[in-house]
């Protein structure tokens, strides 16, 4: 019987939610090519986690040694390279998570297996692997084939696979002795460090205006912020005001930064990277400024504007403040 | 400390319309502008941070065609002082993996204690080459770093992770670093610099001179192969609004006003 391994992701006591979205695309994958599906779960005392996942897969195998405990890559190849060789599953599947981005390419390049990254989707035709990626920050899709082998590492991009209810799998749990033989040598975790924690909890806020990288130049953000103001929103951002230090790190909505569920949430020039749709999607009302007709972010909201918005937003601006003074 | 930075030449495209080729294998960049990849300058400024600090020379290096020189000048004028382009038509169709043994070839016969390297490339995304490159080396990595501490016979770093949480790693050197935006604050290129620039070494080298065959590079030496590109299918569309800026403007109000937002 073939293999399909699904790599469970945990952090700081929590199982996160990449790991139950890989379950969902790995057992329908397992379904269509006949094939067992399995969870890896490495880490110490996460019996817990174990019979959660039992629910989703055919087999958990656990591995509990104290290092395993945090992510690493190091110990993380070291023991799923063992376990790869040992069983030979058609396919391993881990997130494109910041875990992931650190382990899979050293893991495929010592095992020698084709590895695609950042898949949105997946599918068997034949022996042949078949994925969907997205390039140039989400405007094209990209259809690929993996060269042909025995068994292939895919990682999955976040939030992407909607999460199917429990299943009731009543999966067996099967804890394996460690196979780490010696100490961790190249790679020592020390900690976490939280972010700090800013002035304005943007995810509290009812209406979010965000900038993006579309402003341009830092003598440009008033033109933004007079419309948070006139809207009495609060005022947000995409990665590259943060990178550029234009607004505190608190302020950024995605993958990296906060995720917010505003009743109205207006992204000016923000092209919709997945990272920051993420951080927004589910947001009541979306309305997006942005020069390119094709920009990512008008497939996430309700209302677009296709203009320079250094022209449109202050007539906004004005046209607000008129409706409300009258 | 001997510093390798390893830089890729990509079109701009987050601010800019795109159009798939005809072939649909890849897009049309002739209107598009070109420069370093947004990640590999973050990496070229922390090493340019670094020698500052602790001394040493910065080799910057790309796999790409003569247009690539555009990228290694701006990357001699800002502060690094060799460079290396790696060119041959047998390179073409190299995805992460063949690109990383490309770099792998080249990079052993130099001295170095550290590498870097952007966490990812503004075109294809794969966040792979650094790590890949590691493994071949035989070298420790670590990827998403917003925060680096070199000290002796190692680096402190801190790894970015999901929700603005970071994680502290100790990673002994030589080791491949690949970094993320928003480390520091890349310099503009000075006169000065551009000027000192043109009197730097840049080495041209192809597959012969690497050593590599033609089948471990390019689509053939590759994991993946591109079989055709699509514009996303729009699950969603949004109403875009037409008219003048008024227009627009009044329709948005409304809006507002109907759903009680102001």
């Amino acid at each position: 019987m073939k293999e399909i391994f699904v790599l469970a992701e945990h952090r700081q006591g929590e199982l996160r939610d990449i790991t139950f979205e890989m379950l969902t695309k790995g057992r329908q994958i397992s379904q269509k090519t006949n094939a067992d599906l399995t969870v890896i779960l490495l880490g110490h005392n996460v019996k817990e986690f174990a019979k959660r996942l039992a629910d989703h897969a055919k087999k958990v195998l656990i591995i509990d040694d104290v290092r395993l405990e945090n992510f690493n890559a190091e110990t993380y190849q070291q023991v799923l390279s063992h376990l790869i060789s040992e069983r030979k599953p058609s396919l391993i599947l881990i997130g494109h998570s910041a875990f992931g981005v650190d382990l899979a390419p050293s893991l495929a390049t010592e095992l020698s297996m084709p590895l695609a990254t950042d898949c949105i989707d997946l599918n068997f035709e034949g022996e042949k692997l078949v994925v969907v990626r997205q390039v140039y920050g989400g405007k094209v899709n990209v259809e690929a084939v993996l060269r042909k082998s025995e068994g292939y590492i895919v990682t999955l991009r976040p939030a992407t696979f909607e999460v199917e209810e429990d299943k009731g799998a009543g999966g067996e749990i099967v804890e394996i002795a460690s196979p780490l033989s010696k100490d961790v040598t190249y790679k020592r975790f020390i900690e976490y460090v939280q972010p700090p924690a800013g002035e304005v909890d943007i995810t509290a806020a009812d209406i979010i205006v965000a900038i993006g990288r579309g402003i341009k130049d830092a003598d440009n953000m008033p033109i933004v912020e007079k419309l948070a103001e006139a809207l009495k929103g609060v005022l947000a951002c995409s990665r590259p005001i943060v990178d550029k230090d234009w607004l505190p790190t608190d302020r950024q909505v995605g993958t990296s930064g906060k995720t917010v569920k505003p009743k109205l949430y207006v992204a000016v020039g923000i092209s919709g990277a997945f990272q920051h749709i993420s951080g927004m999607k589910n947001s009541d009302l979306i309305i997006a400024v942005n020069k390119d007709s094709k920009a990512p972010i008008f497939r996430v909201a309700d209302y677009g504007i296709v203009e320079d918005l250094l022209k449109v937003v202050p007539v906004l601006t004005e046209k607000i403040k008129e409706e409300k003074s009258s | 400390m001997e510093i390798i930075v390893c830089v890729k030449h990509v079109p701009e495209t987050a601010e800019a319309e795109i159009t798939i080729d005809q072939n649909r294998k890849r897009i049309k960049t002739e209107d598009l502008v070109f420069d370093i990849n947004e990640w590999d300058d973050y990496a070229l400024e922390e090493a340019v941070l670094i020698k500052e600090k602790h001394g040493g020379t910065i080799t910057a290096i790309t796999v790409g065609t003569e247009e690539a020189d555009k990228t290694l000048r701006k990357c001699l004028a800002r502060g690094a002082d060799k460079a290396i382009r790696l060119t041959d038509k047998a390179f073409e169709g190299s995805d992460a993996f063949a690109t990383a043994k490309i770099l792998h070839k080249t990079i052993q016969n130099l001295p170095f204690n550290l590498i870097l390297t952007g966490a990812q490339a503004g075109d294809d995304g794969y966040a792979q080459v650094g790590v890949i490159l590691a493994e071949l080396l035989g070298i420790p990595h670590a990827t998403m770093i917003k925060k680096i501490d070199i000290t002796d016979e190692s680096a402190k770093v801190n790894r970015e992770l999901e929700g603005g949480l970071e994680q502290v790693m100790e990673i002994k050197l030589p080791a491949v670093l690949t970094i993320q935006t928003g480390i520091n604050e890349p310099r503009y290129v000075s006169i000065m610099g551009i000027r000192k620039a043109k009197q730097k070494e840049l080495k041209v080298l192809n597959l012969a001179d690497l050593g590599l065959k033609a089948e471990e590079v390019g689509e053939s030496g590759s994991w993946i192969t591109i079989e055709k590109m699509l514009i996303p299918p729009v699950e969603k569309e949004a109403e875009i609004l037409s008219g003048g800026l008024d227009e627009i403007s009044k329709k948005i109000v409304e809006t507002l006003k109907t759903r009680g937002l102001i």
